[in-house]
């Protein structure tokens, strides 16, 4: 796995000369010349001012919109070419997701929220218990699977919410402020647990987050302008 | 897929399992729609098999049925007829409806010829009680032989006499065995021809040949070649005929029927409609997350439907069992046709069909998933990144809107109404009616956005709040709106085609009923009648200040349709008007022009009678020409009545016999003093029933009210169904805003004020719904009235507006939404504000 990690021809998700603009009344220019290379098992924070578009590169990423120019690849496959049938097939065998709401669907026991990816890749459903319950014991939430997500805290459900994004071995797992939602403590463990589950998966993944301690445990920063997204500045500018 | 079905099947399970009482409502919804469907369904059938069998029966293997009035015709038609060489075996009837006085009811008396009889109809050779009186006992001139049905509903076994009224004399028959070979539904009773033509005053005369042709003679061609044969009035129909005639004769009754239960099943599918897409509405982020987890939109729509579907499936296995239970119930108490009085002497018992068992099933599934379509496609089309965030709601009903299509629709509707009936059913008429609901629910959202936009700007905070609500969420105001319009234009169009009705029905029975007093030879049946004597002895009788009398028949002008009813009465040609209820202007013909007759309107529908035609008419076997002088409006005979002038009735036929008698009473005379005198001094006036035209008038609008209570038990549905309507909508619309409630907690407003808001906004919406509702409701009664009505039943009737009615009836369900509306936000605040702001979805 690390020498596929090391492989720097062929990264999992390559972005270049990205670019995406809404039109509501008139054009207005969100992303513009976007380019990103991302390893395998390499898990970078994109950081960045709010509306700059942070998000917007994700559904990008995601396949869940269309940029207007530039190319999107991941594995090699063009997603911003792909229709939209096909985009969700790859993100349902090859993607995860975590989301600053945790998104926890409130009728379904925690443990049918985790296996929910499972379900969709049609795994077989002794194959896929076994599973949910290791994935519920890797994020501490081992024999609590038949409980409703309305009796869990905010820690807890985003626990759940990186179990499901996780449970189905994804190749790259995207996190749109995981830790918005919680208190500093809560969000400094689920961000260690969320590191330590990537890195354990060996997945790709990018964070997305307004909060440098959260950047902090990633491997390396990216910071998102209007100009593209580069290298994040040097740390004094972090502040004081 | 097995596992992804199982995936279908866990979030179907969660979604039901956490809000039973909205799927509980699509499931009642469907359930009513199909019950009702399936009733009338169940009733029909089981009316028109028990009719197909009786007729069945009563024509055993004849091939052709010759038949005239029920004055009969000659009888030397008979040799003439069994003299031919196509004819095989001819059987000669004698058919007479007679009043049982002791039983206070009509059985059909047929008199055959036993050996010709055998035959042709072998169901009518009576089996004799006793095995050794046999032959003889068969034509002993009082022997009576009786379907197991009367026996069994008459009380009477072989041995017992049963009296029969004749003329204004009885008489009585013994019974002397049964009929075994008619079935258990069929009223009737049979005696020999000879001893039925003298005792039952029929002699020289027959109703009815039944016909066995020579193998290989072609029915249609020689039923055409008889024709001229035939003497007037006297047709020639073959058995598919007869059950035509009969099936034809409530068609319109029927189809009416399944229409209303067709309208119950759409109202389901709207309130399917109505309570999936605000679930939708509120699970909009729960199903974008699916999105992004990988659903396709195919298995999202696929996810979506398989609940409308299942909803559809309960809902209809329990209607099924509903409308058994109904059906059962309604036979029970009403009869085959409902009380519409189509299938008399008939009782038929329920055979559930599995093929339209299985129809009413899959339109239950079909209307619930149809129901869910729009709302699941919208769902499945939405952007999953943007439906993620909150605040989506109003971006996705925008995208149910297509502005113009409602007007578009109403136009279309419009025009329809134009169009004549297809196959004598106004197809155009209650697809109109559809056309006109669907275009003023799609043009709800522009209603709502136009009206709500006027609202005035409130200080008040609850005021506030409310409009606010309303004008920022016109799409869904327009669900609860296109809730309250749909239930309530329907009730609206019925009250108001019934009631019109009613006071139509109310009105023609004041004007045909002048006179103070009224006599009726017999009760029922045909066979009692004042002769000459008794006619003088009427008008002599002191108290009696002028008599007119009249006399009933029939005339059979089309083998394929029930006989039209024959009045012969005195009325003043110059002044028709005075004793006809007439619609347009009458014509005076001249003295040397041809007797003039006044047609009910059905006769201008059925027969081209127009005013001003010449039309020649059976009489007494002969071919008469007549003008048309006027047409009337006549609600007892749908199949068409003539009237003409006694004298010239009695002048054609030489028959003086009268059935009715009018009477004005001299100064001083009450009826029933006059009643009491003529009870004494008539010869039989004891038979003779006596009514005032009150009695009358009540009796008729008693009928009318039965009849018309399968349409008031629809009101009820209907009434129903808007009410579960709004509290659908409602709760629904509750449960998507608990977050908001949760911050206007936290904000600091009161649960009173969130209460009085959600007051105020139930109740202007539906008072914009029973507004628009009500504007629906005239339009589409107008169509019943103008349209459906003329075209299915052949009489026209006036507007009446029942303002009162309609006032209670918009005051309920105004109150009705705002109480759910309150009702349904306070279960929402119910939980804690902390929860609800936290809550995730
Ligand atoms: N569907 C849309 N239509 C029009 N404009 C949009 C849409 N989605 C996002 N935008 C705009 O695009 C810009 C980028 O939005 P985006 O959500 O990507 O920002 P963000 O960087 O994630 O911000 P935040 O840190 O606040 O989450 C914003 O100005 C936003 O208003
Ligand atoms: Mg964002």
């Amino acid at each position: 796995m690390d020498a596929h990690a090391s492989d720097a021809a062929s990264p999992v998700l390559s972005l270049s000369a990205v670019s995406k603009a809404y039109h509501n009344g008139r054009a207005r220019i969100v992303l513009r010349n976007v380019d990103l290379a991302l390893q395998a098992g390499e898990y970078v924070a994109i950081m960045g001012e709010s509306g700059v578009g942070k998000s917007t590169l994700l559904n990008l990423i995601a396949g869940l919109d269309h940029p207007d120019g530039g190319r999107i690849a991941f594995e090699g496959q063009d997603v911003s070419a792909m229709d939209d049938d096909d985009a969700t097939l790859l993100r349902r065998r090859a993607m995860g997701f975590v989301f600053q709401a945790f998104h926890v669907l409130p009728h379904l026991s925690v443990a049918q929220n985790v296996a929910l990816p499972l379900r969709l890749n049609d795994v077989a459903h002794g194959a896929a218990d076994l599973r949910v319950a290791a994935m519920l014991a890797e994020v501490g939430l081992a024999g609590r699977g038949d409980e409703r997500p309305g009796v869990l805290s905010g820690g807890e459900l985003q626990r759940v919410a990186i179990a499901r994004a996780l449970v189905h071995r994804p190749r790259l797992l995207l996190a749109d402020e995981p830790t918005g939602n919680l208190d500093p403590d809560t969000a400094a463990h689920v961000l260690q647990l969320l590191r330590e589950r990537i890195r354990a998966s060996g997945a790709a993944a990018i964070l997305v987050t307004h909060s440098a301690r959260a950047a902090a445990t990633t491997d390396r920063i990216l910071r998102l302008t209007p100009d593209g997204l580069v290298p994040d500045a040097p740390p004094t500018q972090i502040g004081p | 897929m097995s596992t992804l079905r199982s995936l279908t099947l866990t979030l179907l399970a969660g979604e039901i399992g956490a809000r039973p009482w909205r799927a509980l409502i699509g499931v009642l919804a469907i359930a009513i729609g199909v019950a009702m469907g399936y009733a009338v369904q169940l009733i029909n059938h089981a009316a028109l098999t028990e009719f197909s069998r009786t007729a069945g029966s009563l024509m055993g293997n004849a091939d052709l049925e010759i038949r005239g009035p029920r004055g009969g015709f000659d009888e030397t038609l008979y040799p003439r007829l069994a003299r031919l060489p196509e004819v095989a075996a001819a059987s000669p009837v004698v058919e007479v409806e007679a009043w049982l006085p002791a039983q206070r009811q009509t059985l059909k008396l047929l008199g055959v010829d036993v050996f010709r009889a055998a035959q042709v109809t072998p169901g009518l050779v009576g089996r004799p009680a006793q095995p050794d009186g046999g032959r003889l006992n068969l034509l002993a001139p009082d022997a009576l032989f009786l379907s197991p049905a009367t026996l069994a509903a008459l009380g009477l076994q072989a041995g017992s006499t049963l009296t029969v009224q004749l003329g204004l004399k009885t008489v009585r028959l013994r019974v002397a065995g049964a009929l075994p070979a008619l079935g258990e539904g069929l009223r009737l009773g049979v005696m020999d021809i000879g001893a039925a033509q003298w005792q039952l005053d029929r002699l020289g005369l027959l109703q009815r040949i039944d016909l066995r042709l020579a193998p290989g003679v072609d029915v249609d061609a020689f039923a055409r070649t008889l024709h001229d044969i035939l003497p007037a009035g006297v047709v020639a129909a073959t058995p598919r005929d007869t059950l035509q005639g009969t099936s034809s004769l409530s068609r319109a009754y029927r189809v009416n029927l399944n229409v209303l239960a067709l309208v119950a099943l759409f109202t389901g599918a709207f309130l399917v409609f109505s309570t999936q897409a605000l679930s939708v509405l509120r699970r909009r982020s729960q199903l974008a997350l699916l999105r992004a987890l990988g659903m396709t939109r195919r298995e999202l729509l696929r996810l979506l439907l398989t609940e409308g579907a299942t909803l559809g499936f309960f809902g209809a296995l329990l209607g099924l069992g509903l409308g058994l239970m109904l059906a059962a119930a309604a036979l029970r108490y009403a009869g085959g046709d409902l009380g519409g009085g189509y299938f008399d002497g008939v009782r038929p018992s329920l055979h559930p069909e599995p093929l339209a068992t299985l129809l009413f099933l899959a339109l239950g599934i079909l209307a619930a998933t149809l129901g869910s379509l729009l709302p699941a496609w919208e769902a499945a089309h939405a952007r999953p990144a943007q439906a993620l965030k909150a605040g989506d709601e109003e971006v996705a009903l925008r995208r149910l809107h297509i502005p113009w299509s409602g007007l578009a629709t109403i136009a279309a509707a419009l025009l329809l109404t134009q169009a004549g009936p297809v196959g004598e059913l106004p197809v155009f008429g209650y697809l109109a009616i559809a056309l006109l609901l669907v275009g003023a629910i799609i043009a709800m959202p522009q209603l709502a956005q136009a009206v709500f936009g006027r609202l005035p700007l409130a200080r008040r905070l609850p005021v506030q709040l409310a409009f606010a609500q309303l004008v920022g969420a016109p799409g869904r105001a327009a669900i609860g709106l296109a809730g309250i319009l749909a239930s309530f234009s329907l009730m609206a169009s019925m009250v108001i085609m019934v009631a019109s009705f009613r006071q139509s029905v109310d009105d023609w029975l004041g004007a045909i009923l002048p006179a103070p007093l009224y006599l009726r030879a017999t009760p029922g049946g045909e066979a009692g009648y004042f002769t000459d004597a008794a006619q003088q002895r009427i008008v002599a009788t002191p108290g009696v200040n002028r008599a007119e009398f009249l006399r009933t028949g029939q005339l059979l002008l089309d083998a394929r349709r029930p006989p039209v009813a024959l009045l012969a009465r005195q009325v003043d040609p110059r002044h028709p008007g005075r004793r006809l209820p007439l619609v347009g202007l009458p014509l005076v013909p001249g003295p040397e022009e041809s007797a003039p007759i006044w047609v009910s309107e059905a006769m201008v529908d059925l027969y081209g009678f127009r005013s001003g035609r010449l039309v020649a008419l059976p009489i007494a076997g002969r071919s008469v020409t007549f003008l048309v002088a006027g047409v009337w409006r006549d609600y007892a005979r749908q199949y068409g009545a003539v009237v003409m002038q006694l004298n010239d009735y009695r002048r054609l036929t030489h028959d003086r016999r009268v059935s009715d008698a009018a009477l004005w009473l001299t100064p001083g005379a009450t009826p029933a003093l006059v009643a009491q005198r003529l009870r004494r001094q008539l010869a039989g006036g004891e038979q003779v029933q006596y009514l005032l035209p009150g009695e009358i008038h009540a009796v008729s609008m008693s009928i009318f009210d039965r009849s018309f209570a399968i349409t008031y038990l629809l009101e009820v549905v209907a009434v129903l169904v808007g009410v579960i309507g709004i509290a659908a909508s409602f709760s629904a619309q509750a449960l998507a805003r608990t977050r908001e409630f949760g911050v206007l907690r936290h904000l600091g407003v009161t649960r009173r004020q969130i209460s009085a808001m959600l007051a105020l906004e139930g109740g202007l919406l539906a008072l914009l719904g029973v507004t628009a509702g009500l504007l629906l409701g005239w339009a589409i009664a107008l169509i019943l009235i103008h349209v459906v009505n003329p075209q299915s039943f052949h009489w026209s009737m006036d507007l009446m507006m029942p303002w009162r009615s309609l006032a209670l009836l918009a005051i309920a369900l105004v109150a009705a939404a705002a109480l759910t509306a309150l009702f349904s936000g306070r279960r929402a605040m119910s939980g804690s504000a902390v929860r609800a702001v936290k809550e995730d979805w």
